[in-house]
């Protein structure tokens, strides 16, 4: 669904990426965990597509039209209301006119955000905002999930929210990339981890049961202090 | 010997040439019936003004190069040449007036070529300005060369319509197509002032180059 | 092609949106474009100038400070949220969402441009009703190329330091030929000149548009993808 092949990107002598290979299937979770600056956002566009890697090849399956971005901005606009913001980007999607509706007005019930489809985006919360902005990444129904650091600025609570969405999703069938420099947030929806330090996977595999306390020490053990 | 070694040589070499080239103008060519002494500075002010010149059309290259390649040694070289740039259009824009005050009369007047060179040193600065305010190496490189490209197409728009609109410059007479009108000890030191002046770019951008290269790594 | 129209009205449709909803760019730059009318009327003598000699450069100063400040406001807002990411990875090519924006900026500019013409008329007393079709076709042909490098270098300062400042300093160089251009074709207009005479502008502003206008679509990508 997803594969990248030996993906290397640098500017002058600065490498960000070095030899990433890596193949996700339908379902399968890969977090990646790696301290500020591994180069963890910059693959996140890579397989995107906002960068055009040196070396190597990313393969995704349906194309760009096929990726749902959730990072830590909402990528909503302020002044339009959630719907309205729902209902622009599944026209961007070339979402057919009739489905934009339902579609937006599934999302807003899924999300638990009834009650503010009509307030402006600048007045939500930060956890409501979160939320739309996860509604808004899902409302041309993405095959291929990125996502960098989602949990930043959420409280508890919406952390676990949004870690119960994200495994219903992968659930469904979607592949996730999951970048975070936190062993603690991610590990529990992982099908497979990585660490990631100067560019480069220094561990890769599948996840195998072990659970956040055993793989934060193995963390540090492979990226340092971290 | 290192790149700034080597521009050091190669700017020495060309500053002693540029002495040689003022004994030349003061002592050996004859002067201008008409505009006496003043005429001397035109060895500084018109091969100066093809310097920058130089300069605008090789960062205009070296930014196309550099959205194609992605090789940042362009944008650093692109740069460099913005900078001799500066100096060498301030050059021109301080001897420009001191030529023209005794001569025209007037300080400044806004004739094409004068506008146009005027325009070139504020994109060189803006240039530099726009360099200046983005962190980003990678990010810098792609906007300077945005601008650079930008600027280049720009120069003869400028050209033209401040032509149009009006112009009292002198105009070239020693490289025009028919036989030059000047005596030839004139052209002959006009033209070994260009050599001598390219040279002084050369040695500039090497030294600026290497500088750029020593200072980020990137 | 049909594509690359629809994506590029979907985004200029949601720019004018936005500025309909808060409006705050829009009647902060017709109150400017009244007041500097109004201090242009004042920092003149008019026992000494003749309001007919001033006129076109009046209006053109006005035009081009106008210009600059709705140029600001193009990129400002996809950078709050950073939903220029999301425009960025929607299956929409660079060349819409920079037309979008073009076609957005174009019509703030127009509105400036209309009213000040409007208010202009009013506040100098200028026949400007006997040639008005000719000096809205110099008005579009000035305003065109100069608004296309003005988006392409919006696109770019709105990541910079001291945006709103560097936007002219990169800007006006790029004004003065469509500036003299229309300064010179509004003094013959008013003048009463026969059209012919202004032939050689409007041919200058012409090729200065499509130049300018190509090569701000060439150049747009490499202001947002690396």
């Amino acid at each position: 669904m997803l594969s990248a092949r030996d993906v290397s990107h640098a500017y002058g002598s600065l490498r960000a990426l070095d030899g990433i290979t890596f193949t996700l299937d339908r379902g399968q979770t890969l977090a990646i965990f790696g301290p500020n600056g591994a180069g963890k956002t910059t693959l996140l566009k890579v397989l995107a597509g906002l960068i055009h890697p040196r070396h190597g090849t990313v393969q995704l399956a349906g194309g760009r039209r096929a990726i749902g971005w959730i990072g830590h901005q909402s990528q909503l606009y302020g002044p339009l209301t959630v719907v309205e913001n729902l209902l622009f980007w599944a026209s961007l999607y070339d979402v057919p006119a009739a489905e934009r509706r339902t579609r937006a007005d599934e999302l807003i019930g899924r999300l638990g955000l009834g009650g503010q489809a009509q307030q402006q985006a600048r007045t939500l919360s930060r956890g409501q905002a979160q939320r739309a902005a996860i509604a808004r990444a899902l409302v041309h129904d993405p095959s291929v999930l990125l996502l960098d650091e989602p949990f930043t600025g959420l409280d508890r609570v919406a952390a676990e929210e949004l870690r119960r969405l994200l495994g219903e999703l992968a659930a469904a069938g979607r592949a996730t990339v999951l970048v975070t420099h936190n062993v603690e947030e991610g590990t529990e929806l992982a099908s497979d981890i990585a660490f990631m330090r100067a560019g480069r996977f220094v561990a890769f595999g599948p996840r195998a049961g072990r659970d956040a306390v055993s793989l934060a020490a193995s963390y540090r053990e492979a990226v340092g202090g971290g | 010997m290192t790149l700034v070694q080597r521009g050091r040589w190669v700017t020495v070499i060309a500053l002693l040439l540029l002495g040689g080239v003022y004994v030349r103008a003061l002592v050996f060519t004859p002067e201008e019936r008409l505009q006496g002494l003043a005429q001397k500075i035109y060895y500084v002010h018109v091969p100066s003004s093809w310097s920058a010149m130089l300069a605008m059309g090789l960062l205009g290259l070296a930014s196309i190069l550099f959205l194609f390649l992605k090789d940042p040694r362009y944008d650093r070289f692109a740069a460099a040449s913005a900078e001799v740039g500066t100096a060498f259009s301030l050059v021109m824009l301080t001897t420009g007036p001191l030529w023209a005050k005794p001569i025209w009369g007037t300080w400044w007047t806004w004739d094409a070529r004068l506008t146009l060179t005027l325009m070139m040193f504020f994109m060189f600065v803006g240039y530099l300005v726009l360099r200046g305010a983005v962190t980003d190496p990678a990010l810098r490189a792609r906007y300077s060369a945005v601008l650079g490209i930008c600027g280049l197409v720009l120069l003869p728009f400028i050209h033209l319509s401040v032509y149009l609109f009006r112009t009292l410059h002198p105009m070239p007479i020693v490289l025009k197509p028919s036989a030059p009108s000047a005596p030839p000890a004139m052209v002959i030191t006009l033209l070994s002032s260009f050599a001598v002046f390219t040279l002084l770019y050369v040695g500039f951008v090497m030294q600026r180059y290497a500088l750029g290269e020593a200072s980020n790594d990137a | 092609m049909a594509d690359l129209v629809r994506h590029a009205w979907l985004v200029a449709r949601k720019d004018l949106y936005l500025e309909f909803r808060s409006r705050t760019a829009i009647t902060s730059a017709l109150v400017f474009t009244a007041l500097v009318l109004v201090v242009f009327e004042h920092g003149r003598d008019p026992t000494a100038v003749a309001t007919i000699d001033l006129a076109p450069s009046i209006l053109w100063v006005t035009f081009s400070f106008a210009g600059m400040l709705t140029l600001n406001r193009a990129f400002n807002a996809e950078l709050e949220n950073q939903a220029l990411d999301g425009l960025l990875l929607a299956p929409i090519s660079r060349t819409s969402l920079f037309w979008g924006k073009l076609v957005a900026n174009l019509a703030f500019v127009a509105v400036v441009q209309i009213t000040g013409l409007l208010l202009f008329t009013l506040f100098f007393n200028v026949p400007v009703w006997r040639v008005w079709a000719p000096l809205v076709a110099v008005m579009i042909l000035a305003t065109v190329g100069f608004i296309a490098v003005g988006t392409l270098f919006s696109a770019m300062v709105v990541r910079t330091r001291f945006a709103e400042l560097m936007l002219p300093v990169l800007l006006l160089p790029f004004l003065l030929p469509p500036l003299i251009a229309a300064v010179e074709a509004t003094v013959k207009l008013l003048g009463g000149r026969p059209l012919s005479e202004i032939s050689g502008w409007l041919r200058l502003l012409a090729a200065y548009d499509v130049t300018f206008v190509t090569l701000a679509t060439l150049l747009f990508p490499a202001t947002v993808t690396e």
